[in-house]
């Protein structure tokens, strides 16, 4: 059975839409079921690498409902099959479960959605900012974010040696 | 004063007061990049290290939602620029899924050729850092000449030694022709002897073998839960290549061997890229024997790719054409879709996941990085090393800041 037929008959009540775009594979999954579809692909249907996690902001994007999707690309390293799965969550504290009981590379893959698009996930062991510094506030990638900064650059405090 | 059992007990300091912590970094010699670690240690065994990265973090994602699929392109190969025309292979060939386009022949074979060149300069600068880092300098003095020949051969393709941009949607700036392919004929004449010479200097160097023999273990389980690809994960016996798995380019038409071992520490993955770079002779030397003939770049009725130049300078549908493809505001639809495309970098798999929303702009330009997946696994293989390992297991997972941090 494919992945796509064993996913049907499993949560067959749950609106999973399958398509494709040239070979890639996908599956998009309410958010509210990620954690046992995810617990399946892995422990049944052999998915045993998370290989990229990241989300987009669909703010500015035309014809879209939901703000944030956030993308799980999955490998089987056995048959090489890949699956991209999407889940949708939305404005005020988009909240995701984290996989990091899944897959040890979410770790550093949901901090730095977390960094760059505010999107929290519970569970995850250490949920702390990665790329920009602890201080800064804002979500960067989020698209209501302008590309040349809120003049944090600009305002950033200057420690000089005399301070100590 | 006499001596009493007080005196001792007081000396017998809650255990947590023996660890020192130790700040490695962001500026540090053998990080050779902009990384830092903070590592406690217990006497001079490692007990925990705790990465803090983002010194370079400058936006590229962010950039490439701004800039056009041919603009971005120069922002690509500053990420990982070790090797950035590999960079630049990754980025136009997720875009080409994204659109649809299939390139021609010759194209395939010339961007093979110069991914495989690239993966020559990855893995000369890193097992020539490795040694350097641990002690060895005349290796890493050989491998960095080699690295200087193959600069010379990517400015003669694209006019650039560094930051080529070369790659455009749809083909390459310039075509190449057959004095470039003679000269990396010469380049590979001399690079087999030093190569050979490296060999010598290195893989059976006493020094060399304690500093990193059976240091960093990786496990292959732990690789495949990490997400670890590329050159670590065959180290950690995950035997898995892209060029094989999911073959792209030319790939599928070339003889070579994926190469692996089973022992997973800092020694495998130096003598895996020793070996790959002798594939990676072998995949250039097939494809300058069968380079094709014919156009580099795809039709340009596509609309995608700017018309020969006598069509633009002499007709007034060429110029148009020209025009439409060059302007900011103008270009070509693109579909409304998402893609993710990934092709075996240097260093591991890298990945794009490409939003597209009609417009020649991507809407969402998401790296995959191996360097950022890979340096989350180096706080787990340090564990219980010396600080003097710190070193060489960095080298070995040759961890590129600019990727990092992007």
């Amino acid at each position: 059975m494919s992945t796509e037929d064993v996913l049907k008959s499993k949560f067959p009540d749950d609106g999973l839409t399958f398509s494709q775009f040239r070979d890639n594979r996908r599956v998009v999954v309410p958010a509210a079921k990620l954690i046992p579809i995810l617990s399946l692909l892995k422990s049944e249907l052999g998915f045993d690498m998370l290989v990229e996690l990241t989300a987009v902001d669909y703010l500015e994007y035309e014809g879209a409902t939901d703000r944030f999707g956030v993308v799980y690309v999955l490998l089987n390293n056995h048959s090489g099959e890949r699956l991209v799965l999407k889940t949708f969550i939305n404005d005020p504290n988009p909240t995701l479960p984290s996989v990091y009981s899944l897959w040890k590379s979410a770790d550093w893959l949901e901090r730095e959605v977390f960094d760059m698009f505010g999107i929290t996930f519970t569970g995850h062991p250490d949920l702390r900012r990665i790329l920009m510094p602890d201080e800064f506030t804002a979500h960067p990638l989020r698209k209501d974010y302008p590309l040349k900064g809120r003049g944090e650059r600009h305002n950033f405090p200057i420690v000089v040696r005399s301070d100590g | 004063m006499p001596f009493e059992v007080s005196d001792l007990a007081e000396m017998d300091a809650p255990e947590k007061e023996y660890l020192w912590t130790l700040n490695f970094g962001p500026q540090h010699p053998a990080t050779h990049t902009t990384l830092r670690l903070v590592l406690t240690l217990d006497g001079e065994t490692v007990i925990n290290a705790v990465p803090h990265i983002g010194y370079l973090h400058s936006g590229f994602e962010k950039l490439g939602e701004h800039l056009d699929f041919n603009q971005y392109v120069t922002i690509v190969d500053r990420m990982n620029y070790i090797s950035p025309l590999a960079n630049e292979i990754a980025w136009h060939h997720a875009v080409e899924k994204l659109l649809g386009i299939e390139i021609t022949p010759r194209c395939k074979y010339l961007r093979t050729i110069l991914a495989e060149l690239m993966r020559l300069h990855d893995h000369l600068l890193n097992v020539g850092t490795t040694g350097l880092d641990l002690g060895a300098f005349t290796a890493f003095l050989y491998a960095f000449y080699q690295r200087e020949k193959i600069y010379d051969i990517v400015e003669s393709a694209s006019g650039q030694r560094f930051h080529t941009s070369y790659t455009r949607v749809g083909g390459v700036m310039f075509d190449v022709n057959k004095a470039w392919v003679e000269k990396i004929r010469e380049f590979l004449k001399g690079f087999m002897p030093v190569h050979a010479e490296v060999h010598r200097l290195l893989t059976r160097n006493r020094i060399f073998i304690d500093r990193i023999k059976g240091v960093g273990y990786l496990s292959p389980e732990d690789a495949i839960s990490m997400g670890v690809t590329g050159p670590l994960a065959r180290a950690s016996g995950v035997v898995r290549d892209l060029r094989k798995d999911e073959p792209y380019l030319a790939y599928a038409d070339l003889d070579f061997k994926v190469i692996a071992s089973k022992d997973g520490d800092c020694y495998a993955r130096y003598l895996v890229r020793m070996q790959e770079m002798l594939e990676s002779v072998k995949i250039i030397e097939q494809c300058l024997d069968n380079i094709p003939d014919g156009p580099v770049n795809i039709d340009a009725a596509t609309h995608i790719v700017p018309p020969a130049k006598p069509s633009v300078y002499r007709s007034i549908e060429g110029l148009i054409q020209h025009f439409e493809v060059m302007m900011p505001n103008r270009g070509y639809d693109t579909p409304r879709e998402e893609i993710y495309a990934a092709t075996e970098s240097p260093n591991g798999e890298l990945g794009y996941y490409i939003v597209g929303d009609g417009t020649p702009r991507a809407y969402r330009a998401r790296t995959r990085p191996p360097s950022y997946i890979h340096f989350a696994v180096f706080p787990h293989i340090i564990k219980g090393h010396q600080l003097s390992d710190v070193v060489a297991v960095l080298g070995s997972l040759n961890i590129i800041a600019a990727e990092l941090d992007r």
